[in-house]
């Protein structure tokens, strides 16, 4: 007599990529040991994968957010283990990273459950039950729109509805290219947000200055479903750069709110990004490479200068500010550039204005919740297309953890600066 | 100076079209007048709509789950009124049924946010919010397999991992032809489910047999991805009595359980099946028409008869059988057969095996947790014959039907069809 196998849900199974889901087990013997695996193929064809350690209770039942796994590749109850803690499966390629580029079809993920307390070999064993599960980046009715602007090369993002929207100014950072997924979500929270490219990428040597984020700023404000006074800058990495001068510098840019991520406010872009760039190279060989042949950045801006040509005066600031680092981070100075910004905005008298964030144990890479943690990964710098091994930094579970809690920090920070501000006019105006 | 809109946010925005889901409107100005609004356009151009009228807390929000609907198409704590009480547009013709035939696709509902308690004329004002909302009977990995059988017209849903699995036989009624939706939604929840078209309206005249029902069960229980002794039969109307039929008589197809949803176990003709038209068309003094000029059907097989001959003899019965039935059933005599049965199995002392579920003010197509309930709708007998038939039910309590029963046949689906601690042996087994 055959037996039933059993019964693997997960809750929603298409779901954004920030949502949480819940997984189940039912109908497995009592006190059974399982091991819970998901899989996903990426676009660049990798296998990456994550397991948990799992024994069913009397009832011969698992259930994930409420049962601690007891090894695998994370520990403990959690809910999003089997998401942030995937890893290139054994025997890929090193350095790789998990970037989705096709924003309009979901991440595809197998979830699966295997009997024993596997480690290895799960494509070659049966599964007692899997479960497909869809995870997007852009929720129903949000618009992919193609920048054709001739000075301005990006993506823009638009919510469902009639607005107008507050908006977003996406910069990400020294890897270049044109990423679309941060803004795809943005647009999903309700957002309209563009992705800008402006690093010269591939070979292609181009330089832009702030004019180039100036025109980006203003084609954003001038759209039609965009509320102009709700417009924010976001910055990852070398973005920070830009989006603090821009805040600091320009004079027809004036964002509503400004979030940065693992930044900092040495090395303001005033004028061109190359000259920066030309800048921070004089110091490379402050750049230490260590015995895994791994790429460690931060000392190209440390000491921290005291000449203040060399910093954003961030004393002038205007905005709120969310500044988010973490602790880990070995490819920018991020915590001794957090601490020089708050000494300049007490000085100056606007350190109110500023909301830092730093989590232990995070690198660099603070991406989306649930997206696998990046600790190192193959980089080619735009400029000279040199191959290396970058350390990002941080360890996998208070990495995941600072992705989590700082992405509800960052929705909560933008909806209260650019959603809010009750009016006291008539309603009619609605 | 401008303002942004409202923040409406429907989680989560792809969900199963049995998921509940959370509205939340935020930054409205506070204690704001505002009506939620669904719009949805069906595969045939028709237009569905519901709606609710909320105030804004002093915060201003509005939350579909915690706040009451004052007004609107349905009022109270309904987190999906906006579904379960959608109807058609004013000015849609008559008799309208929501049916979806391609579940390959989701549903889109918009969700909008309109100023002020507006009852009417959605479409030419300017919203304040909208957001589309995905409803799907397909969970992704789901897979949609055509039967090919000459015997058997069907369709079959295979969930996705290696099984065995525990598997469905999923019959409507008489004149649906091949209706997928169900048993796609069944697949979503771990069963291979196998849907049937036995009786199209182009094909009165062919007669439906016991033979074509057992092959379609040996087609499920031969199928690789299915546990072959955990087969059960699942029928609305005319459904139940096949399935009723093939546990009390078939000697090949023995289900594991039986689900009946209003259906009875009186006989409609001498014959074992009869073509439907031939049946009513004898029986048409016995139907009565409302004045509304909607057709009601139930007393066609009242009263029931104590002579055993009239009736299947469900003191046969083996499996567990879980019987739901409306109060308000205007169709067939639900509440009445499931009496009938339940005094005969008593008799019998296999009782044990029959639960029953009524539902007060349900009528007779209790579906999937909240598709709109339908109270009357055009019923076509054969390509040329239709009528405008009542099924009964009021909005409100028949989508509460739907919503318990559809948890209490997928718990029992559960309970019978997959080894457990607690399920006892068959006696069959």
């Amino acid at each position: 007599m055959s037996r039933i196998r059993p019964l693997l849900t997960v809750q929603p199974c298409r779901g954004l990529v920030d949502e949480k889901f819940q997984i189940s087990v039912k109908y497995l013997p009592p006190k059974q040991e399982v091991t819970l695996h998901s899989l996903l193929q990426s676009e660049d064809n990798n296998y990456w994968e994550a397991f948990g350690y799992y024994v069913s209770d009397a009832k011969g039942a698992v259930k994930v957010a409420e049962d601690a796994s007891v090894g695998g590749t994370y520990e403990g109850i959690e809910a999003m283990g089997l998401l942030w803690s995937m890893r290139p499966e054994p025997g890929s390629k090193p350095g790789l990273r998990l970037r989705k580029e096709n924003v309009e079809s979901p991440v595809v993920v197998q979830i699966s459950v295997y009997k024993g307390h596997l480690s290895q070999g799960f494509r070659k064993q049966v599964a007692l039950a899997c479960s497909t599960v869809e995870r997007w980046y852009m929720a129903p009715g949000v618009q992919r729109v193609d920048v054709t602007d001739p000075e301005v090369r990006g993506t823009l993002f638009l919510p469902p509805g009639p607005g107008p929207f507050p908006a977003v100014l996406d910069i990400w950072g020294g890897s270049g290219g044109l990423v679309e997924y941060r803004s795809a979500l943005l647009a999903s929270h309700g957002f309209a947000s563009m992705t800008l490219e402006y690093m010269p990428y591939e070979g292609r040597k181009s330089d832009v200055n702030m004019a180039y984020f100036e025109k980006a700023f203003g084609f954003l404000q001038e759209h039609f479903l965009v509320d102009s006074k709700s417009v924010a800058l976001l910055g990852l990495s070398f973005g920070c750069n830009v989006c603090l001068s821009m805040a600091v510098y320009s004079e027809v840019v004036q964002p509503k709110c400004c979030v940065c991520i693992s930044g900092t406010h040495l090395y303001p872009v005033k004028s061109s990004t190359l000259s920066v760039l030309k800048e921070l190279e004089k110091q490379t060989h402050k750049i230490h490479v260590d015995e895994k042949n791994r790429t460690i950045m931060k000392g190209i801006l440390l000491p921290v200068p005291t000449d203040p040509n060399l910093k954003t005066e961030v004393g002038k600031i205007k905005c709120p500010l969310l500044f988010i680092i973490g602790l880990d981070d070995e490819n920018w100075p991020v915590a001794e550039s957090m601490e020089d910004m708050q000494k300049m905005m007490e000085e100056a008298g606007n350190s109110h204005l500023l909301t830092a964030l730093s989590y232990p144990g995070a690198g660099h890479l603070i991406e989306i919740p649930y997206t696998p943690h990046c600790r190192t990964s193959r980089y080619i710098s735009p400029q000279h297309g040199k191959k290396m091994t970058l350390l990002w930094g941080g360890r996998t579970k208070p990495h995941a953890d600072a992705q989590e809690h700082s992405w509800g920090e960052i929705i909560e920070f933008l909806q209260k600066h650019l959603y809010s501000g009750m009016d006291p006019e008539p309603l009619s105006r609605m | 100076m401008s303002r942004t809109c409202p923040l409406l946010t429907v989680q989560p925005s792809r969900g199963l079209v049995d998921e509940k889901f959370v509205i939340t409107v935020k930054h409205l100005p506070p204690k704001q007048e505002v009506t939620l609004y669904s719009l949805h356009e069906c595969e045939n151009g028709n237009f569905w709509e519901a709606f609710g009228h909320y105030v804004s807390d002093p915060q201003g929000a509005v939350s579909g789950t915690d706040d009451a609907s004052v007004g609107g198409t349905y009022e109270g704590i309904e987190p999906m009124g906006l579904l379960w009480s959608m109807r058609p547009v004013p000015g849609s013709k008559p008799g309208l049924r929501l049916r979806k035939k391609n579940v390959q696709t989701p549903v889109v509902v918009q969700i909008f946010v309109y100023m002020g308690h507006l009852n009417q004329g959605f479409r030419e004002q300017v919203a304040l919010a909208c957001s589309p909302v995905e409803r799907w009977y397909m969970a992704p990995g789901v897979q949609r397999v055509d039967v090919t059988d000459p015997l058997v017209r069907g369709t079959l849903f295979l969930p996705p991992g290696p099984g065995p699995f525990p598997a469905i036989l999923d019959m409507w009624g008489i004149g649906g032809g091949l209706v997928e939706y169900r048993s796609a939604l069944l697949a979503s929840h771990g069963f291979v489910s196998m849907t049937l078209e036995y009786h199209s309206v182009k094909k009165v005249k062919a007669d439906i047999h016991l033979l074509h029902f057992e092959k379609a069960f040996r087609i499920l229980q031969e199928h690789p991805l299915v546990a072959s002794e955990c087969v059960a039969l699942l029928g609305l109307s005319y459904g139940c009595y096949i399935s009723l039929y093939m546990a009390v008589h078939s000697e090949v197809a023995k289900p594991r359980c039986c689900v009946c949803i209003n259906g009875s176990h009186v006989k409609s003709t001498k014959t074992a099946f009869a073509p439907a038209l031939e049946f009513f068309k004898q029986n048409m003094s016995k139907m009565h028409i409302d004045k509304e000029n909607c057709v009601i059907w139930k007393d066609i097989l009242l009263p029931i008869s104590s002579d055993l001959d009239t009736k299947l003899d469900v003191r046969k019965i083996k499996c567990p059988l879980l019987f739901v039935n409306g109060l308000d059933d205007q169709s067939l005599p639900a509440a009445e057969s499931a009496e009938d049965m339940h005094m005969m199995m008593e008799k019998a002392g296999n009782s044990h095996l029959l639960t029953v579920l009524s539902y007060p003010k349900t009528g007779h197509l209790i579906e999937p947790p909240y598709s709109p309930h339908c109270h009357a709708s055009i019923f076509f007998l054969d390509s040329s014959l239709y009528m405008m038939m009542l099924w009964g039910g009021q909005s409100k309590p028949h989508a509460d039907a739907q919503e318990q029963s559809w948890r209490k046949i997928l718990e029992f689906l559960q309970q019978h069809l997959y080894y457990g601690k607690d399920s006892a042996p068959l006696s069959r087994l």
